[in-house]
């Protein structure tokens, strides 16, 4: 057993802390959550800069050769600065999908883009009838000249509106089949498709915790016979790894989340005072913050166990962990997440204090990648 | 013991729905919904078709031009409004203000103000909280001092709901600093548009524009404004509350949130099927259905018990509120959840009744999406305001328990 970090985790966490504290404050972080872009292009190439955007991806592709801990400890941050740049989607999900299933050239020839902060990639693998479920997939790809035809919709793809490219899941066998078949976890592959690519259109959103969102339709979009990830049918557990590389991470953030929570609440009892005393004095209140405090951190335990389990190549280890975690934290999210807000009194549902954007934020991630029923079904299947 | 409804009790229910389905105005029923803003307009059109109708105020009693219903009455009133879509009526108004106004002040204040909350013309809103002043409300600190024939305000008052649209506010005020903090409080009726007053809005964690601040700079306030006596307004503020929390129930809101929470999950799918018939999801919404019929019952005989014994609330109202804002956020919370993944979007705009949806979007994203994960979020004011659930289990454990 050891649970420490090393001194490169250390320094990492230390660089980013130090990052955040100078140049991504609460105000600074409504301005660009209201911007047209979203999120932060200086932020974004800080990030590169510093490595974060290669730190899971192999020495020989220009990356750090980090794992899910060093994700973890990024997300973790992440949370607590509530930041809004695309690093799931593009470093943790996709970065992570090429790196487990890409080809040599693929890798080489994306990664250190990745890396360098050139291009951002967008998962599009949920429709609508779906859910959480990335085996529902209507999206068809159509051997065509060598190459493939595309065509359907991906629904609520996250970081989509900045993305160069998506990572897209399609039943590739014919179209009768595909028909058929929508929960099949057969016939799926993955596809790298150009956002500039012909039959490319976006419905783009806001998101509910500040980030940003699209409806992605592919139009009969024509794709050369490289677009192919994997092999083609192996596309569903390609798109489930990747998938809970992602849970983990966004496990991470809550964590890092439900800690700011819990130091905010804290302060608000020691300071705010009614009936001439500290509302912390009144034992009610003493209980509350203490379940909040074993919540954080029996969720910091399972954050632990997601990451340790996340990089695992056995689907069957990799996903009771990840699932079990995000079973148990978004509970524990919710608990936190609730609590604040009602121990902040009014001061809990307003814009103007983090308090309500952390609750969003907290409210939003269970909402992602499968809620608490989702993993429960998952984790007891 | 008979839960039923008598023969005349199911014929007045038929009067009342059939006469809301026939003057709701339809564009505030599109409204109501499909979850969409209302405006000041939409409310006060709908006070005054009431009040040309008699039912402007169904809980008054008719000597202030009220309907003179019994609580059953009342009830279902309340129920066949919110099933059909009909807003909800000022309750700072109707439910708060008028009962104090009717039992502590005097006939030339009745006769101005009450004709005028009934009538639709003037729209009140409260002035309790302060910003050091929440659960501990008697030590507000906003004065009122004495000047001749009127009183010059000073101070500032906070969480002013819908305050925007007020023309007039009930204020606690400070006339006394002697005793205990309770003993030196008045409650006094200022003209919002008075010199001096200035209201700045708050944005709440749903991104609308629901509460204010008002700031109080030597507003000068008539005497004849003043309610009751001097210094005994927290006697009159502790009244209003118990009103308050009576009607912060909601019993009638809730049943139509949850027909509209199962017509959701029937639509919303997971796993190829109906989300409905997931059972994790199913008893979540089983839960909430048995909270709720257990309240209405609750409800009804709180409210019937003292009627009966024809005393005013006490305590047990407290009950009422903890359960009922409970119930409201559970509801809330399972529609945001139905939708899953389209619970992410954020659009203000959707909002507004002209908004068209892309038609590939609106697809999977219904038209009943658009407001629900703001509900959730601002249902959480639910068991802060109006007395947080700390406060309810404090006046249980007191008034009740004796502890």
């Amino acid at each position: 057993m050891d649970f420490s970090y090393t001194d490169e985790q250390l320094a990492l966490r230390e660089t980013l802390q130090r990052f955040i504290s100078r140049d991504y404050d609460f105000e600074r972080r409504r301005e660009l959550a209201r911007s047209p872009l979203g999120f932060s292009a200086e932020a974004w190439a800080q990030y590169a800069e510093l490595g974060l955007l290669s730190l899971p991806f192999p020495e020989d592709c220009r990356g750090f050769g980090g794992n899910a801990v060093d994700v973890m400890l990024v997300m973790e941050l992440a949370g607590r600065a509530l930041l809004l740049e695309p690093f799931l989607s593009t470093v943790v999900m996709c970065g992570g999908l090429i790196c487990d299933a890409g080809s040599d050239s693929l890798k080489r020839q994306m990664l250190p883009r990745i890396g360098a902060g050139e291009i951002k990639l967008a998962l599009a693998c949920h429709e609508a009838a779906g859910r959480y479920d990335a085996s529902q997939v209507t999206c068809a790809a159509v051997p065509s000249g060598g190459g493939w035809r595309l065509t359907g919709q991906k629904t609520v793809v996250l970081d989509a509106p900045s993305a160069d490219y998506f990572l897209v899941s399609a039943r590739s066998g014919d179209a009768a089949e595909t028909a058929a078949v929508a929960g099949d976890a057969r016939g799926i592959s993955v596809f790298l498709v150009g956002r500039e690519a012909r039959g490319v259109t976006l419905f783009p959103y806001p998101t509910q915790s500040g980030g940003r969102a699209a409806d992605v339709r592919l139009a009969d979009v024509v794709l050369g016979p490289d677009a192919l990830i994997g092999a083609a049918g192996a596309g569903l557990a390609i798109v489930l790894r990747a998938i809970d590389k992602g849970i983990a991470a966004l496990c991470a953030e809550a964590v890092g989340i439900i800690a700011a929570l819990n130091e905010a609440t804290l302060n608000h009892l020691k300071t705010r005072k009614q009936f001439g005393v500290p509302i912390g004095k009144f034992q009610a209140l003493q209980h509350r913050m203490a379940d909040m405090l074993i919540a954080a951190e029996q969720a910091r335990s399972m954050a632990i166990m997601a990451a340790v389990y996340a990089d695992s190549p056995d689907a069957a280890e990799r996903c009771r962990a990840v699932s079990g975690a995000k079973a148990y934290i978004g509970q524990a999210a919710r608990l936190v997440g609730q609590q604040a807000v009602q121990l902040h009194g009014a001061m809990g549902v307003v814009d103007d204090l983090i308090v309500s954007h952390y609750f969003k934020r907290l409210t939003m991630i269970d909402l992602t990648l499968g809620d608490v029923d989702f993993h429960l079904a998952r984790f007891s299947s | 013991m008979d839960l039923k409804y008598t023969a005349e009790e199911e014929a007045f229910r038929a009067h009342v729905r059939a006469f809301i389905e026939a003057q709701l105005p339809a564009d505030i029923r599109a409204k109501t919904g499909m979850g969409k803003r209302l405006q000041k307009d939409d409310l006060t059109r709908w006070q005054k078709i009431l009040h040309a109708h008699g039912w402007g105020a169904v809980m008054w009693p008719t000597r202030f031009g009220g309907t003179g219903w019994n609580v059953v009455q009342q009830h279902i009133f309340e129920e066949e409004r919110a099933d059909i879509g009909a807003p909800p009526q000022n309750a700072f108004s109707l439910k708060m203000l008028a009962p104090v106004l009717m039992t502590f002040a005097n006939s030339a204040q009745q006769d101005y103000f009450l004709p005028r909350i009934l009538a639709g013309e003037d729209w009140w809103c409260q002035g309790y909280s302060e910003p050091g002043s929440g659960s501990d409300l008697a030590s507000l600190r906003t004065g009122a001092v004495r000047q001749g024939d009127h009183y010059l305000v000073n101070g500032q008052k906070t969480w002013n709901t819908l305050g925007q649209y007020a023309d007039w506010i009930f204020c606690l005020v400070r006339t006394s600093s002697e005793g205990r903090p309770q003993q030196g409080i008045s409650f006094l009726l200022i003209d919002m548009k008075s010199p001096g007053i200035t209201l700045r809005p708050i944005t709440m964690l749903d991104g609308e524009h629901e509460i204010n601040e008002i700031w109080f700079d030597n507003v000068q306030v008539p005497v004849h404004n003043l309610v009751g006596e001097q210094n005994k307004g927290w006697t009159y503020a502790k009244f209003l509350l118990t009103h308050e929390r009576t009607n912060n129930a909601g019993i009638g809101s809730c049943k139509r949130a949850l027909k509209n929470l199962k017509a959701i999950a029937s639509r919303q799918t997971a796993h190829g099927r109906p989300l409905i018939e997931e059972p994790r999801f199913r008893d979540r919404v089983t839960q909430v259905e048995l909270e709720l019929m257990a309240l209405e019952i609750t409800n009804l005989r709180v409210l019937s018990a003292s009627a009966d014994e024809s005393r005013t609330l006490g305590p047990e109202v407290s009950v009422l509120k903890i359960k009922g804002s409970e119930i409201q956020q559970t509801i809330a919370e399972l529609q945001m959840h139905a939708l899953g993944p389209d619970a992410l979007p954020y659009l203000r705009e959707a909002l507004e009744m002209d908004w068209i949806a892309d038609p590939l979007f609106a697809k999977h994203y219904h038209p009943y999406a658009p407001p629900l994960t703001g509900q959730y979020f601002n249902m959480r004011k639910t068991t802060i305001y109006a007395g947080s659930t700390e406060i309810q289990k404090n006046i249980i454990s007191q008034l009740i328990l004796g502890l």
